[in-house]
């Protein structure tokens, strides 16, 4: 699994982690704070890639544990190389001060600290085959004034004989979730260094148990 | 093989987030019920100033658990009524203080709002 993310020219600060759930803390002045609590790293540098050799800037990062009697040859010769002990997830990050990593170095939740702005990138709850008005928030069909066990269908989905057809793209039930989501400009309300958790003002993409990708903000200061 | 695998001793808890809550948690909270009456201290800041203020009344219901648990407390002033919901854990209030035990069959109250006078009195427990 090797994804590609695309920013350019930034220093960009990344770590693979578990979403544990959420909670709340009180800040400095009392006030109520929803946090999420991610347990965060250790991830190490697996491999890093540079002007000359692959024409653009990159380190690739691993996470979690794996038995190695599961990792097959071409991948525990990529780890070997890097000298690491085989990991599950691997992940490859543009920023372009790749040269200061080196090959096999720890990066730790203490990347980051309080008060910073993160992306979260994760994969959403899976909702399975759901219709419009919890797919796309339509508002569905009058409870009463005669209405007729249609209260939560579309409605019109297109014109008559002209054009005769529906609509490519036209917005109906289906598949929910399930998909990679980034939420961005998070804040970091706290940084647990010695249990190795990220405490993230709001809610972050996934169930409980999902591996998600922190990463610094594309956006905003 | 054959070997029982335990997770690391750190991981073996009943919730995830415990640790992360107990930071939270007080030791200092009462027990206390639905029926009994408190006297709630909460800081106030006002400007630059900080002072405390008494809120004293009725319990009318405690929800949830864990560190994002409340109660409800109810009192009449001036004919009108007044509930506040606090946080059990908040740092805002100062202290709780236990005036009488409510002897009461509900763990709810919401009955109360609809009574007056004598009849919205809770018997002691004794």
């Amino acid at each position: 699994m090797t994804a590609v993310t695309n920013q350019h020219q930034r220093a960009v600060k990344g770590l693979l982690g578990e979403k544990l759930g959420m909670t709340q803390v009180w800040d400095a002045e009392n006030r109520l704070v929803p946090v999420t609590v991610i347990k965060a790293g250790p991830c190490v540098v697996t491999q890093v890639r540079g002007q000359d050799v692959d024409g653009y800037d990159a380190v690739q990062i691993a996470y979690g544990a794996i038995d190695p009697r599961k990792v097959n040859q071409p991948m525990s010769g990529h780890f070997e190389k890097a000298g690491v002990t085989p990991r599950r997830h691997l992940l490859e990050l543009r920023t372009s001060d790749a040269s200061s990593f080196e090959l096999g170095q720890e990066i730790t939740v203490e990347a980051f600290e309080g008060g910073q702005k993160i992306d979260v990138v994760g994969r959403t709850k899976g909702k399975g085959f759901a219709g419009v008005m919890k797919r796309h928030g339509f508002h569905g069909v009058s409870a009463s004034h005669g209405a007729h066990r249609n209260h939560r269908k579309p409605g019109s989905i297109g014109a008559c004989a002209t054009p005769g057809r529906v609509f490519k793209g036209v917005r109906m039930a289906g598949r929910m979730g399930g998909v990679r989501q980034t939420t961005q400009n998070l804040t970091i309300h706290a940084v647990d260094a010695e249990k190795g958790l990220l405490l993230v003002k709001g809610a972050v993409p996934g169930p409980r148990g999902a591996i998600v990708l922190v990463r610094t903000a594309a956006k905003g200061a | 093989m054959g070997d029982l695998w335990l997770p690391p001793e750190s991981d073996i808890v009943m919730h995830k987030l415990d640790a992360v809550d107990a930071a939270s948690l007080r030791s200092d909270i009462p027990d206390f019920r639905a029926g009994d009456t408190v006297k709630v201290h909460v800081k106030v800041i006002e400007g630059t100033r900080s002072r405390v203020q008494v809120f004293q009344g009725v319990v009318i219901r405690r929800h949830g658990r864990g560190i994002g648990e409340t109660y409800t407390v109810r009192k009449v002033s001036f004919g009108v009524g007044v509930e506040r919901t606090f946080p059990v854990h908040t740092p805002v209030v100062e202290k709780i203080e236990v005036v009488t035990r409510g002897d009461v069959r509900r763990a709810k109250l919401y009955y109360l709002r609809n009574l007056r006078g004598k009849a919205a009195k809770i018997r002691e427990k004794r």
